[in-house]
């Protein structure tokens, strides 16, 4: 009698696990890939953007990038650009929201002024670039719907449906990998008419303070125009120690300068 | 580019040494410092399409400028020297001038920051006209639309607060504008002479003057208050019984309100100051909006729409003709890899119906080329405008193309 009690309890749990739906696997997913990365606090990078357009042509930008985790609200980040020379200082301060459009400022060294831009566009190119403000912008778990789609080896396949209408995608198909810390492999990223536009591949991961995966290399491609952007991380620091008050608009200014 | 040059060290420690930081035994400061120097060096054609109205103006004006930057940055970018010099040599002897447009030591901590030299500083939101912007004097023979400044010589406290960012300006020394030349167009029939310009101040140029502004955000709104005493950036204008020209700065008290709401893909912004002198009081605001259509093709396009309305109590004797106009515009940008960008306007006097068009576009050209196209048209202009009348026939093209070392 006990036996059949415990085998109908384990039974019932096989079978609630099971129940999970694919939505319910999709976000868990999503959360522990969050999860993995919490505690980071605050980081610095130097990024290497080269462009290159469908006859190979290649142009380059040089950016900084400081991000400042903050776990109630989206992360802020502070973007400067270094090259090309006509640019130079040129920088954005963007404070990501979980619910709601983002507040973003840019500033213009030429003629020293910080200017409130509307976050509304989304799915436009970064500076001429194949991402998009939003490819580039903190991924919230809020952001979108999901659902899982398959599990192959380490690798977990979930579909993200943006929860924005601004957003310039259907979905994003996206592969975390269980055993990294849940870190992302690779993006698809499906166009309005749902339609695959671009893929996004990740490489070069390395372990930082035991905890945060980071890739030194974003390569996107795009599928329908034959554009590719590639991204070069490089000098990754995890001690800077960022607070809130380096994510101002007189902060702003600084960098820029 | 780093520096790693052992005299430099040396120096930036002895100033390092040399402050009164009790915090830095505890702190480890990161020792590494950073220099960057860049050139700038621009070629530029103007060429005005029409008969000149006074005697001597010229029609073709080939210039060429030269801006240098220097940035040198230690203890993690929290302090910096900051230098950018400006040479323009053109064919208007009054245009051929050079500047320190901004040469200042800075210091920041969490919470505030300290700027002691030669800087500029910019405030407001609207695109048509900035009220509100008053600590730079405006380098008038550079730019028509007045957004290029002579560097002002300030010592700069800046405190981030919960409840906003609060600056502090002591400004020792007033700098006078210039105006065109013999030779130049966009100028008056008598050639003003700047040093011919008094002051009301008997201290002239070094009446002590201070400002201060507080800004800050909620949600959507950027909002900033703004109060400057001191000697005033635009001259006073005033014609005696005898048809001479007067001109002189005065003292002035000025508050100004900028404002800006932003909302989905619109920009709802205002401009407004009161400025009283002993010789005139007035109102003037600047409103209006801005709505872009971005990435309308897909590929990066984006159209922005602006409308502005500009209202000076002034009436006639506003310096830039813009007491009760309507301004509308577009900006194009391509978003592609050239960074390409077009912005097109026009400004109209709803009284008088004199009317200003304008085009900017610029491109970059390789990576380290720029190219810049920019034309005024004056339309219709009414011979009973004080100001503008005097340069209904100053029509211009200009194309310019910088070269970045």
């Amino acid at each position: 009698m006990k036996k059949l009690i415990i085998t109908t309890i384990v039974l019932s749990f096989i079978g609630l696990l099971n129940a999970q739906t694919p939505e319910e696997r999709g976000l868990e997913i999503a959360k522990a890939a969050e999860e993995a990365d919490l505690g980071f606090n605050s980081s610095t990078v130097e990024l290497k953007m080269t462009l290159k357009n469908k006859n190979g042509q290649t142009s380059e930008r040089s950016l900084t990038t400081k991000t400042l985790e903050l776990t109630e609200d989206g992360d802020k980040s502070l973007i400067v650009f270094n090259s090309p020379k006509d640019v130079k200082g040129t920088s954005t301060l963007t404070f990501t929201h979980k619910i709601g459009s983002d507040d973003q400022w840019l500033y213009l060294p030429s003629i020293k002024r910080v200017k409130r831009i509307s976050s509304n566009n989304k799915s436009g190119p970064f500076v001429g670039s194949e991402f998009a403000y939003e490819d580039l912008s903190s991924q919230e778990v809020e952001k979108y719907t999901y659902k899982f789609l398959e599990e192959n080896g380490s690798i977990l396949v979930v579909e993200q449906d943006p929860i924005d209408p601004k957003s310039g995608y259907t979905r994003r198909i996206v592969s975390y990998n269980k055993d990294k810390g849940y870190r992302i492999e690779k993006v698809e990223f499906y166009d309005r008419k749902n339609a695959l536009l671009k893929t996004l591949s990740y490489s070069g991961y390395k372990l930082y303070k035991g905890k945060f995966w980071r890739a030194a290399v974003f390569n996107m491609v795009n599928h329908q125009s034959n554009k590719e952007t590639r991204l070069e991380f490089s000098n990754y620091n995890f001690d800077v120690n960022l607070s809130d008050d380096d994510f101002t608009q007189v902060a702003l200014k600084r960098s820029g300068n | 580019m780093k520096f790693q040059n052992p005299l430099l060290q040396i120096l930036i420690a002895i100033i390092v040494t040399l402050q009164i930081n009790v915090s830095a035994q505890t702190d480890k400061k990161n020792k590494t410092i950073t220099q960057d120097f860049e050139l700038e060096v621009e070629t530029e054609y103007r060429y005005f399409i029409d008969e000149a109205q006074f005697d001597d103006q010229q029609d073709h004006f080939p210039a060429i400028a030269f801006l240098p930057e220097y940035n040198l940055q230690w203890n993690d970018g929290y302090e910096s020297l900051n230098f950018t010099g400006f040479l323009r040599i053109d064919k208007d002897d009054n245009r051929t001038h050079w500047d320190i447009r901004e040469l200042y030591y800075q210091k920041a901590n969490s919470n505030w920051e300290v700027s002691l030299g030669l800087k500029k500083v910019f405030w407001g939101v609207t695109e048509s006209n900035h009220l509100v912007d008053i600590i730079n004097q405006t380098d008038a023979v550079e730019s028509f639309d007045g957004e290029q400044k002579l560097g002002q010589p300030m010592v700069q406290f800046t405190l981030t607060t919960d409840y906003g960012n609060f600056d502090i300006f002591y400004l020792p020394y007033h700098r006078k504008r210039a105006f065109s030349g013999k030779k130049g167009r966009l100028r008056f029939p008598v050639i003003i002479d700047r040093d011919d310009i008094t002051y009301q101040s008997r201290a002239k140029e070094w009446r002590q003057d201070i400002a201060f502004r507080w800004s800050h955000y909620f949600g959507a709104f950027d909002v900033g208050l703004s109060h400057f005493y001191g000697n005033g950036r635009e001259p006073l204008f005033t014609i005696n019984s005898n048809g001479e020209l007067n001109a002189f700065y005065p003292i002035i008290h000025q508050t100004g309100l900028d404002l800006q709401a932003t909302h989905n893909a619109f920009l709802w912004k205002l401009e407004a100051i009161y400025r009283s002198a002993d010789a005139q009081d007035f109102f003037a605001l600047t409103a209006g909006l801005e709505y872009t259509f971005s990435n309308i093709d897909g590929n990066g396009l984006d159209i922005g729409l602006l409308g502005e309305y500009l209202f000076d109590d002034r009436d006639e004797l506003v310096l830039n003709a813009l007491q009760n106009d309507a301004f509308f515009g577009s900006r194009i940008a391509l978003n592609d890899t050239q960074d390409t960008s077009l912005l097109i306007g026009g400004i109209k006097d709803l009284k008088t119906n004199s009317s200003i068009f304008s085009l900017e576009a610029s491109r970059r050209i390789g990576s380290s080329w720029k190219a810049e196209i920019e034309a005024r048209f004056f339309s219709n202009i009414d011979a009973n405008e004080f100001i503008l009348s005097n340069f209904s026939q100053d029509s211009f093209f200009r194309l310019s193309v910088s070269k970045f070392f």
